[in-house]
Order: C-alpha cells, then structure tokens, then sequence
C-alpha cells in the first residue's frame, strides 16, 4: 500500500514545485517591480497622509487632520470639480469622434482611406507638452490663428487665456485632438474583426447603413467601447503634462486639475503629508470610475 | 422586356447611389483629416518664420521670408544633442526591460495556474486603475531612499513594469497550443529554456508591437523626469521644453523650433514602423 502510494506523493510534489517554482522564476522581477514601486509607495502614502510630513525631518502624526483640512480647502474642491468638469467633456468626445471617423474609415465608402488615416495619425507623434504648445500657439490671444481667423469672420477676439472656462475648452480640444490616434487604432481594429458577411445579409434584409451600425458595429464594439472609456476616463483624471504646457493650469490657479495640485502642494509647497492625503482621495475616485464601469458593463452585458 | 429595363434602371439607380455615398464619405474623412493635420502644418510652417513676422497680423499660411534662425538658435542655446541621448537611452533601455519582464510574466501567467498567480493577477489588474502618478509624493520618497534621485535609473526602473505589456503576451501566450511546450519537455528541455528559445521568438510579433507602444509612452514621459531628474545635464526632452515654456516671456521663436527638433525621432520611428503601428491591435493586450 505505502509502497504503491510514495510514487504518486512525490509525483504530485513535482507538480506542486513546478506549478510554484517556475511560474515564481518568472514573475519574480515584476513582483519585485511591483513590490518597490507600487506597493510600498501606496502604504507609505497612507501613512504619510496622516502625518505633517513636509519631505524632510520626521513625521508627526496628527491623524485626520489632513483629510479634515483638504475637505475645507476651496482650491481642492476647485481642482476636483475642474477635473471632474474636463473629464465630463473629454471622455466622450473622445469615444465619438474616433468611433465616428473609425467607421468612416473602415467602411466601403471611403476613398484614399490609407492617406487619410496617417494623416489622423500625425498628433500621436507629438507628445503631449508639445501637443499642449502647438494649441497654445493656435489659440494666442494676440497672435494666435484662431483669433485671427475669428477676427476675420467679424466674430472678433475671444480671451482663451484669461478667460477660465475658454482656458479649459482649449484643453479639451486638446486632449481630443491628441488622443484620437490611439483610440482610432482600438476602433480600427475592432471594426475590421467584424465579418463582412453580417453586412451582408443586414443589406439583403435592407437595413440601412445607420441601422447596420446601431445594430451591427456597436453592439460588437462593447469590449472595444468599455476600455476606450475606461482608459480615457482614467487618462483624463490624471491630465497633467498637456495643461503644463497649454496652460499651467491659468489663468492663476483655476484650471488646477487633480495631479497638479498634488504636485504643486507635494513638491512646490512642500506639504507632503497633505498632498498624500489628496492622493489618497484621487486614488478613490479612480477606484470608484473604474468600479462603476465594470458594473455597468457587466449588466449591459447580462441586459 | 419591360423587367429587364426596370432592373437596369434600379440598379443604375443604386450605383449613383452608392457613387454619391463614395464622394460624401470622402469628401468628410478628407476634411476631417485636413482639419486634424491644420494645427500641426500651422506649427510646422510658423517655426520657418523670422520673428518679427511671426506676430505680425494679418497672418500667412507660408513664411514670407523662410528662415533657419530659431532653430540655429535653439540648437545653440539648449544642449539638445544630450536631451535626447539621454531620452534615448530611457526610452531604449526601459522598452528592452518591459518587453523581457512582460514576456516573462505574460507566460506564467499564461501557462501556470495557482492562488498566488491570481492574486498577483489582480494586483497587476489594480496598477492600471491606480497609477503611480497619483501617489507622487510618496513614490518620490521610494525613489530618494533607493539612491535614484537625479538619475536617469529612476525614470527607468518605475516604469519597467506595464500592465498592457503583461496583458499582450498573456493573450498572446494563451494562444499557443501546450502540445509545442510537452514536446520540448519530453525532449528534455527545462522550463526556461522552452521559454527563452521557443516561446518568446514565436511571439515576436507581439514583442515588436509592446516596442514601439513602449518607446512612444517612455519618449513621451514627462511627470517622472520633471520630479526625479534636477540637474539639467540629465534632463530628458520633455521637462527642457517644458523649461522653455514655463518662462515668463516665451521666446516662441526658439520654442517651436525647439518642439519640431524634439518630434524627429518619433517621425522616424513612425515612417520605419508604420505597418506594424497602424495595424497594431491593441485590443487583445487591454480587452482582458
């Protein structure tokens, strides 16, 4: 009996090492990576942001003090509101207009689609400090070609830089501007997996272009959908090198989004403490976009 | 007779129809790419100009008077040759360690299946919710505890790890019949090796695709460099045109020859690869 057994025992331990040891072999750098630069600053932050930390000497505890403080400051609340008001904006134009140009383009209508398509790609070489500069030069109030385009027309000078919310528009066309390409990929590829034969017999039953898309095309694109929204609605709570260089977040300190007040409480005022603790509630509202889209995309998919 | 000419004409009809289509769709892509184009055509054209015609209203599409000044000035004036040495060696020597490690982790994570694997699954999951951009000021003090400060190791080491990066080749991997990896086995051959010599050459394609994504993310990256890095010697591209910028008086004429100078590489980058850019699916490293 024990002799028939002690095979199959140190069987299954060399099963059990390589289903442990190997997999550990290969994923021990990532974990390591993952260890240092994700784990550790997350629960020191925590920690921080119940400390008057200020990036040098030691920190005091002082409880919630910081959160207390962050949730009477109107400069946090005007940061969180611009953010969230960006977002608003920019998410879906960001799904539409790439959706809308992605059809477009895979579709049997359009010429020259090729030439067309580098000719969107061209903003996904330009990084977003210089995306934010090219849109700071269009849009000069004194020298820029919108307003002097506008001035032509006879709709004459509009303030995009001393007026707050032109100031925040300017962002968001922006922000669209340089993140079409990407999502135009996500769509292209999409689109392109669908078969050509659903088209075909939605044509012989006669539905019309508008319904093959409504009925078809989006339907298909969830998957698609769901993580262009989800990735910009992240990307767009995290927006920072494009504003540092169209605006740095002016006029004065009204267009502020999440991250440069964090940097500019971390590392311009030196509040450490402080800004940890308004990354802490960044960090939940990130959790709870993303929560809330996974449930949304899971009940319109049992819908 | 009278059929057959009715089905002529429908279908004459529907070939009009579909002529008309053909040139509404066109002409809108058309106008739209144009429209998408116009900013960066303007940037471009703009940085040609003298200037004192760079303000001078009424504007021109054309300089009137084409000039090299900025940029002579700009190369002068900023040490661009180091930016983007350095901002190679970040964008090159990060792309290498993502691929490896991503490689490496998309196939465990592809090929083993046990409770800590699928933690450490949800844990990657997590990274692309949470950022480490929202948790600056502390991932800061990581980076002065470990010694990294004002060096280009501190931009490269924090973002090695990508959670798309372990998607694709997980996706990828799960793909790959296990039959290819028993018959290695049974030829003797250890887990690492199967991995090294069979697995990762057959995902070369993926390989190449996380490669340029990554170079382009890293080329791009500004937050990191603009907090780790303090001594300008060591600064990447981003963080000195943002130096320009961030002045009172902008010399526009510096910045936008300055700002072309530093897309040269990505256009390279862009015409060498753009197959492989333009057909690249995203999709299958992101869906899961």
């Amino acid at each position: 009996m024990t002799a028939v057994q002690a095979p199959v025992r140190r069987i299954s331990w060399q099963t059990r090492a390589r289903n442990n040891l190997v997999p550990f072999g290969f994923t021990v750098v990532t974990m390591v990576l993952f260890a240092v630069f994700f784990v550790w600053p997350a629960v020191l932050g925590l920690y921080y942001s119940f400390t008057n930390y200020r990036g040098y000497g030691t920190a005091k505890l002082v409880g919630f003090a910081n959160y207390v403080e962050l949730f009477s400051d109107s400069d946090f609340y005007q940061a969180v509101l611009r953010t969230l008001t960006y977002a608003v904006l920019v998410v879906p134009l960001g799904f539409v207009v790439p959706l809308f140009i992605s059809v477009l383009l895979v579709g049997p209508f359009c010429r020259w689609s090729r030439a067309a398509q580098i000719l969107f790609f061209v903003p996904w070489l330009i990084s977003p400090i210089v995306a934010g500069v090219i849109w700071r030069w269009m849009f000069g109030e004194s020298f820029g070609v919108v307003n002097f385009v506008l001035s032509k027309v006879g709709i004459g000078q509009i303030s995009w830089q001393t007026d707050s919310n032109l100031s925040l528009a300017t962002v968001v066309i922006a922000a669209v501007w340089g993140g079409l390409a990407f999502n135009l990929l996500l769509f292209m590829a999409a689109l392109r997996n669908i078969p050509r034969s659903y088209y075909e017999a939605a044509q012989i039953d006669g539905a019309s272009s508008w319904r093959q898309f409504w009925s078809i095309s989006l339907p298909l694109l969830r998957p698609t959908s769901f993580m262009v929204i989800l990735l910009s609605s992240i990307g767009a709570m995290k927006e920072f090198a494009l504003v540092q260089a169209l605006n740095g977040g002016g006029p004065g300190n009204t267009n502020y989004l999440m991250v440069q007040y964090i940097y500019h409480t971390g590392f311009e005022l030196n509040k450490v403490g402080y800004a940890s603790a308004a990354s802490f509630v960044l960090m939940v509202m990130l959790l709870v976009i993303a929560l809330i889209q996974v449930r949304i995309d899971r009940r319109t998919e049992l819908g | 007779m009278g059929d057959v000419s009715g089905e002529r004409r429908l279908r004459r009809r529907r070939t009009t129809s579909r002529s008309l289509a053909t040139t509404i769709v066109t002409a809108i892509v058309w106008l739209l790419a144009c429209a998408w184009m116009f900013p960066a055509l303007w940037f471009l054209l703009s940085s040609f100009k003298p200037g004192s015609e760079l303000f001078s209203y009424p504007l021109t599409l054309f300089p009137k008077h084409w000039t090299f000044s900025g940029y002579v000035t700009a190369w002068e004036r900023f040490s661009f040759a180091r930016y983007v040495l350095n901002t190679s060696v970040v964008a090159v020597v990060t792309t290498f360690l993502t691929v490896i490690v991503s490689a490496a982790t998309g196939y465990a994570f592809a090929r083993y299946t046990n409770w800590w694997l699928r933690w450490f699954f949800v844990g990657i999951l997590i990274t692309t919710m949470l950022p480490t951009e929202v948790i600056m000021p502390s991932t800061f003090r990581v980076i002065l505890d470990l010694g990294l400060y004002n060096s280009l190791a501190g931009i490269i080491l924090p973002s090695v790890m990508t959670a798309t990066g372990v998607f694709m080749f997980r996706q990828y991997f799960s793909t790959v019949p296990s039959e290819l990896a028993e018959a290695a086995r049974i030829d003797g051959a250890g887990e690492f090796k199967i991995f090294w010599q069979i697995m990762l050459p057959l995902a070369r394609p993926i390989a190449a695709t996380l490669a340029i994504f990554s170079f382009h993310w890293r080329w791009n990256d500004y937050i990191w460099p603009l907090i780790v890095l303090n001594d300008p010697k060591n600064y990447t591209l981003q963080v000195a045109l943002r130096s320009i910028v961030g002045v009172d008086n902008i010399n526009w004429s510096v910045l936008l020859s300055a700002s072309i100078i530093s897309l040269i590489p990505m256009v390279a980058l862009f015409i060498a690869f753009s197959p492989q850019i333009m057909n690249a699916n995203m999709n299958s490293g992101l869906k899961d």
